[in-house]
């Protein structure tokens, strides 16, 4: 068995474990969640209205997606309508913040992999060997653009790290003529800067056939259904609008009001993994296996994507039409095309941030409806499209508006199974008898699972999360051949001999 | 030689992290002085390579979360006898922050709304995770999680906090400056000024004393902007919480919700708040303030928001003088 605990260069915590057989090819793999933090049950009992500032604190890489979604349900419980103005500023927030953070993801977390190279060194397959590539200027771009969007959510929010201005029927302030110039002039930037960043993409990444042979293989292919969030007019929306789901033909499969969500998604329990595993109910659980078959969906960037008819705005949606005309048209199963559909939500953020930051209405002084008090139990529902899928907070309250019951369903434990399966694919199309196992291989295994973007702090809301990644290698009898962490190559060639060894 | 910095996570949300990576610019300025030899959510690191350091051979060991499995236990206390310093770095590891508020159940009850009764779930046989499972003879294993949460401090010995979920970058950087320095507050000092939240509140007290009856909820009114929220009849817990974050929420026309944690002088949150309700509301006796902090629904979880594990009840099932539920 191969471990790779913790997982590097992720938000989080968790462990891989690749289990070899008798000819030292790959038997099984998993994906373990290792923590439960019990969000939904401690939340019982509380002011509903408390929501957005508690759970948030599920994940701090982001909380903006929790306190949307709480907010959202908090809306849909008291039945209450924000004011126009409310819904633009909420929605030019959550577009500054999935820029930020698809940016953090490309230039921190995934992206390293293809601009430093999947096979460099350890050690400089992260930020500091991206600025290197790119140029010290481009490093300094990219934290500036991170910073001046931070600032103004800062401003707007309260606070970028748990933010509190979300309310049932609107948001706590009024913004001002100040704040809406410099929001327009970060949306400007935001949108140059995804399309630099596009540019860089297309050097680095399309420019190489190696990386795109790599992209379009079968060792990261699943085909799955695929779920994500559209608006009216069938276009992606991070921030509101029905759930639909395509078959793995990209043919519609379902599209549905999120209060209808208990009808399409189920969870399955197993007994390695804290996490819930989530599946299509009317397909139900077959395992962890691809297929129409199988109820197993995907939620992230590409599904959004694949369940979409395109991108709201112009330039976004040239960007969507040259992705699938590259990769051979809807829907795209392959895993690592993941990281160019957030560069596709990139461009749209900012593109959608400018439109919204120059609405008139930006500084309208009417920014919160006040709703009528319950006089019966209710029950709210809010979903919004989180950086890494689909998101759903769904609270049940008394008359007094405190909460009776709660469930949260987040992306990364919606993606929990669909990794299961892609690490064990790209460790069987990697790791084969005589081939050794090499740092630069296993981090191969490795990009199957980082493609996705695993937060594992969301994942474990459910949990408290650890998760640096180590790789343990067992062998057919189960026995621990070495447990490495992936920064160490001495250890690597040591395990390697050690296979090598064994399997003889 | 640069002094060694060690960043650790335990049961955390990220946000920690985040906090660091918001220094921006500036984390080159701490790089500049000292040597990060561990940052887990940044760099690969490997516990073995820490457990291999001579007993106090890092400088400061800065650590955020709370702690909830034995595992969380064990490197907290690895790495307190590895670091000359160790600071509880954000309210979970400071004071148990909001995962602390699993305090107020069993993780008995916890695993049965998670794994059996949350309305997705389909479990037949109430499958719930196993520490240990074999499938064809692979044996896959999971840590224990803790019944209770807890504070860092519960652990091991912690030389200074730094406040906040998350914490204002400044602290951190004016807390790396003052340990180069050699310029340390006494052992066990919060860094943060020792001063409450309505000091350095832009709002503005209107009365001498409280005139509102009761507690008004978030939803019940839409507060003025210049006016103190606690006067308006909102909970505030400004008067409890210490500074540090810029006075954050009052700026957006929330109210504290006291993730900075108290000032010196408080023990217990919750308790104090309840009765510096009494000196500055309008009615004095026991029994308006008892009706006025029944106004708000399960009152404990506000006032402890961030502190249970702190407070002297620590957990629900430990009975306190005080009862507000
Ligand atoms: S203190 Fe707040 S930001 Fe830090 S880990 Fe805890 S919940 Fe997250
Ligand atoms: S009670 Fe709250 S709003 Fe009032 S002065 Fe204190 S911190 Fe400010
Ligand atoms: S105002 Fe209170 S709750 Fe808000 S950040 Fe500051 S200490 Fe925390």
């Amino acid at each position: 068995m191969i471990t790779i605990d913790p997982v590097t260069r992720l938000e989080g915590h968790g462990k891989i474990s690749i289990h070899l057989n008798e000819e030292g090819e790959v038997n099984a793999a998993y994906f373990q969640v290792p923590e439960l933090r019990g969000f939904e049950k401690f939340i019982e009992g509380m002011p509903v209205e408390e929501m957005p500032r508690v759970t948030q604190r599920i994940c701090g890489v982001c909380p903006t997606a929790h306190h949307m979604a709480a907010t959202r349900a908090l809306d849909d419980l008291w039945k209450v309508e924000p004011p126009s103005a409310a819904h633009k500023i909420r929605e030019f927030i959550y577009n500054s913040f999935l820029h930020e953070d698809h940016t953090l993801h490309f230039y921190f977390l995934g992206g390293p992999d293809f601009v430093v190279g999947p096979d460099a060194p350890k050690a400089e397959r992260n930020i500091l060997g991206v600025i290197q590539a790119a140029g010290i200027e481009a490093g300094k771009k990219v934290i500036g653009m991170r910073k001046e969007i931070r600032e103004i959510m800062t401003e707007i929010t309260g606070k970028v790290i748990h933010p509190v201005f979300g309310l049932p029927g609107g948001i706590s302030k009024a913004l001002n003529k100040d704040i809406q110039d410099r929001a327009i002039k970060a949306s400007e930037r935001a949108i140059e800067f995804a399309q630099w960043t596009i540019g860089l993409f297309d050097k680095i990444v399309l420019g190489n056939e190696e990386y795109v042979k790599l992209i379009t293989g079968d060792i990261y292919r699943n085909e799955t259904y695929y779920m994500g969030m559209v608006d009216k007019n069938d276009k992606v929306n991070f921030y509101r609008g029905d759930i639909k789901i395509v078959d793995p033909n990209g043919k519609e499969y379902a599209k549905f009001d999120v209060h209808k969500y208990t009808d399409y998604i189920a969870e399955h329990v197993e007994p390695w993994t804290y996490v819930r595993q989530t599946y299509l109910k009317p397909i139900g659980w077959k395992g962890f296996v691809d297929g129409p078959d199988s109820g197993i969906y995907r939620v992230n960037p590409l599904a959004r994507l694949n369940v979409a008819g395109g991108m709201a705005t112009p330039l976004a949606q040239k960007e969507y039409e040259r992705l699938y005309s590259t990769l051979g048209g809807k829907p795209v199963h392959a895993t690592l095309a993941w990281h160019w559909a957030r560069l596709v939500e990139l461009l749209y953020a900012g593109e959608r941030m400018l439109e919204l930051a120059s609405d008139p209405e930006f500084v309208d002084s009417n920014v919160r409806t006040l709703p009528d008090k319950l006089t019966e139990e209710s029950r709210g529902i809010g979903v919004v499209e989180a950086p890494r899928g689909t998101l759903i907070h769904d609270y049940t309250t008394d008359e007094n508006a405190v909460i009776k019951h709660a469930n949260l369903i987040v992306a990364t434990q919606q993606n929990a199974a669909p990794i299961n399966m892609g690490i064990g694919q790209a460790a069987r199309g990697l790791i084969q008898k005589g081939v050794p196992v090499t740092d630069g291989l296993l981090n191969k295994v490795e990009m199957a699972f980082r493609a996705y973007d695993p937060c594992f702090a969301c994942a474990t809301h459910t949990l408290p999360g650890q998760l640096p990644l180590n790789l343990e290698i067992y062998d057919h009898r189960d026995k621990l051949l070495q447990k490495v962490n992936m920064a160490n190559y001495d250890r690597i060639d040591t395990i390697d001999s050690r296979i090598q060894e064994e399997i003889k | 030689m640069k002094p060694k910095v060690g960043f650790y996570w335990m049961g955390t949300c990220g946000g920690c992290e985040e906090s660091v990576v918001d220094l921006a610019e500036r984390i080159l300025d701490v790089v500049a002085a000292v040597d990060i030899i561990f940052w887990p959510v940044a760099m690969d690191f490997k516990l073995e390579d820490v457990e291999a350091m001579a007993d106090g051979s890092i400088a400061v060991a800065i650590i955020n979360g709370s702690v909830k499995t034995s595992h969380d236990e064990y490197v907290a206390k690895m790495l307190r006898k590895k670091a000359g310093l160790v600071i509880a770095y954000g309210s979970c590891a400071h004071l148990g922050g909001i995962p602390g508020l699993a305090n107020f159940h069993s993780i008995d009850a916890i695993f049965d709304r998670v794994y059996k009764e949350v309305p997705t779930v389909y479990n037949d046989k109430g499958i719930v995770p196993q520490l240990r499972t074999e499938i064809d003879g692979m044996i896959l294993e999971l840590p224990t999680i803790n019944n209770t949460v807890q504070k860092l401090d519960d652990i091991v010995s912690v030389d200074y906090y730094i406040p906040g979920c998350a914490p204002n970058p400044d602290l951190l950087m004016a807390g790396i400056q003052a340990i180069l320095s050699g310029n340390l507050p006494p052992v066990g000092s919060v860094l943060s000024p020792n001063r409450n939240m309505c000091d350095s509140c832009p709002k503005e007290r209107k009365e001498e004393k409280i005139m509102v009856k009761e507690f008004k909820r978030y939803y019940e009114i839409i507060p003025d902007e210049d006016q103190c929220l606690l006067e308006q009849g909102l909970m505030c817990l400004g008067p409890v919480t210490r500074i540090g974050c810029g006075e954050l929420c009052m700026k957006a026309n929330m109210p504290c919700r006291g993730c900075y944690g108290p000032t010196d002088q408080i023990e217990d949150m919750g308790t104090k708040y309840a009765s510096a309700l009494a000196t500055i509301w309008y009615e004095t006796n026991e029994e308006d303030i008892d009706r006025i902090v029944r106004s708000i629904p399960n009152f404990a979880s506000i006032a402890y928001m961030f502190s249970l594990p702190a407070s002297i009840m620590k957990r629900k099932r430990i009975k306190s003088e005080v009862d507000f539920k």
